[in-house]
């Protein structure tokens, strides 16, 4: 099964909902959008006069009916307190990781030898929708010493600044295991 | 913040994107180029906020939003032309 | 007054990093180097930056913070376009590099889209 739905996604974009038959959100899923964007709005004017509120309220109505259907594709788990609790902990770490990273860059950066054992690796992924996919391959770009270069199917393809495995079963748990974990059950 | 502080700041932030400029005119080949001009833009992203707090002026903020939109979109469509062809 | 200072620590920072991934772009030997040095530095750089304008004028800290995630949404995507661009137009890679799995990546890449 996942062999089938990691196939090769990028050819052409037909995209249909979300996989593992979870419910297509509907009404809840809607309401949720309302309410982002919204809240957008109220950031970028930050004016509470009634106003601009009236017409904030009717633009958010209008893009949340235009985009409605984009959002129901990307799959977007509801949210329970399980969920919340795991996404706070990935943001916490991922915070973490980030500081990490760029004191390490920094490191290398002033280090008058550049010491630097640069490669490309594989690693492989079980997440399977794409908007997971994103996230992780983000949080590899942000995280010490790798970057994301190309993702097809449930292998990604990255470069490391210092290569310490070269197997993809070793990269794979010293790279994406951070994480993986996390958003595995955030979208499950 | 005072004057000495704005002008170290400011002058941090210009050798970075001097430094950037340079690798734009010295770069091998075309990645390079697109590379080191991204990030310029970025950090003239930060640029303009700091320079909005440095004269008040909150227009500023409306200008490195809609900046910081214009980079990603600039970077992608560099991407795009880099890999296939426009 | 202990906002101000906090905010000018936090700006300080950023512009440090900022400036670190300006020289990171100058120094590292080839493009995947630099974008690694260009994302991760400038990233964070401007993030911090931008939050400490904010913690200096509390005002505008809803604002700066949209820029910011946006900024911390979007960097990383663009460069991801950049560095799968200049793999596929063929850049190579510098000569300290131990390892390279692009081949074996396109070929079964190349099985599954078939």
């Amino acid at each position: 099964m996942s062999e089938l739905e990691a196939g090769p996604q990028r050819p052409a974009r037909p995209m249909p909902g979300p996989p593992g038959g979870a419910p297509a959100g509907g009404v809840r899923s809607f309401i949720w959008l309302i309410v982002l964007l919204f809240a957008v709005w109220l950031i970028l004017t930050s004016s509470f006069h009634w106003q601009e509120l009236i017409v904030g309220a009717a633009l958010s109505l209008i893009m949340a009916i235009a985009l409605n259907r984009v959002y129901q594709q990307l799959g977007m788990p509801p949210l329970t307190p399980w969920r919340l609790l795991n996404m706070i902990a990935f943001a916490t770490i991922l915070a973490i990781e980030i500081i990490k990273a760029n004191l390490d860059v920094a490191w290398r950066v002033i280090h008058p030898k550049l010491p630097i054992r640069p490669g490309i690796v594989v690693i492989r992924t079980e997440l399977q929708q794409d908007i997971a996919k994103l996230i992780l391959a983000n949080s590899i770009t942000l995280t010490p010493g790798t970057f994301t270069l190309d993702i097809i199917g449930d292998e990604l393809l990255i470069h490391w600044i210092d290569v310490r495995a070269e197997d993809i079963e070793t990269a794979t748990k010293l790279i994406g295991g951070r994480f993986e974990k996390y958003l595995r059950r955030i979208f499950k | 913040m005072s004057e000495t502080v704005v002008l170290v700041f400011t002058g941090f932030i210009g050798l970075g994107i001097l430094l950037c400029l340079l690798r734009l005119f010295m770069g091998p080949t075309a990645s390079d180029r697109a590379v080191a001009a991204d990030t310029a833009c970025t950090v003239t992203t930060a640029l303009l906020v700091l320079m909005g707090f440095v004269f008040q002026r909150y227009v500023y903020l409306d200008v490195s939003l809609v900046y910081a939109v214009l980079t990603f979109i600039g970077a992608v469509a560099i991407a795009r032309f880099l890999e296939r062809g426009i | 007054m202990l906002l101000e200072v906090l905010g000018t620590v936090v700006t300080g920072i950023g512009v440090l990093f900022l400036f670190l991934g300006g020289l990171g772009v100058f120094r590292m030997p080839d493009v995947y180097n630099r974008l690694q040095a260009g994302t991760k530095c400038t990233t964070l750089g401007a993030c911090l930056t931008i939050i400490g304008v904010g913690i200096m004028e509390p005002a505008w800290f809803w604002k700066t913070l949209a820029i910011a995630l946006f900024i911390l949404l979007t960097n990383p995507i663009s460069n991801h376009a950049l560095g799968r661009a200049s793999r596929k137009s063929g850049v190579p890679l510098c000569d300290q590099s131990v390892v390279d799995r692009t081949d074996s990546f396109m070929e079964k890449s190349g099985e599954k889209e078939q």
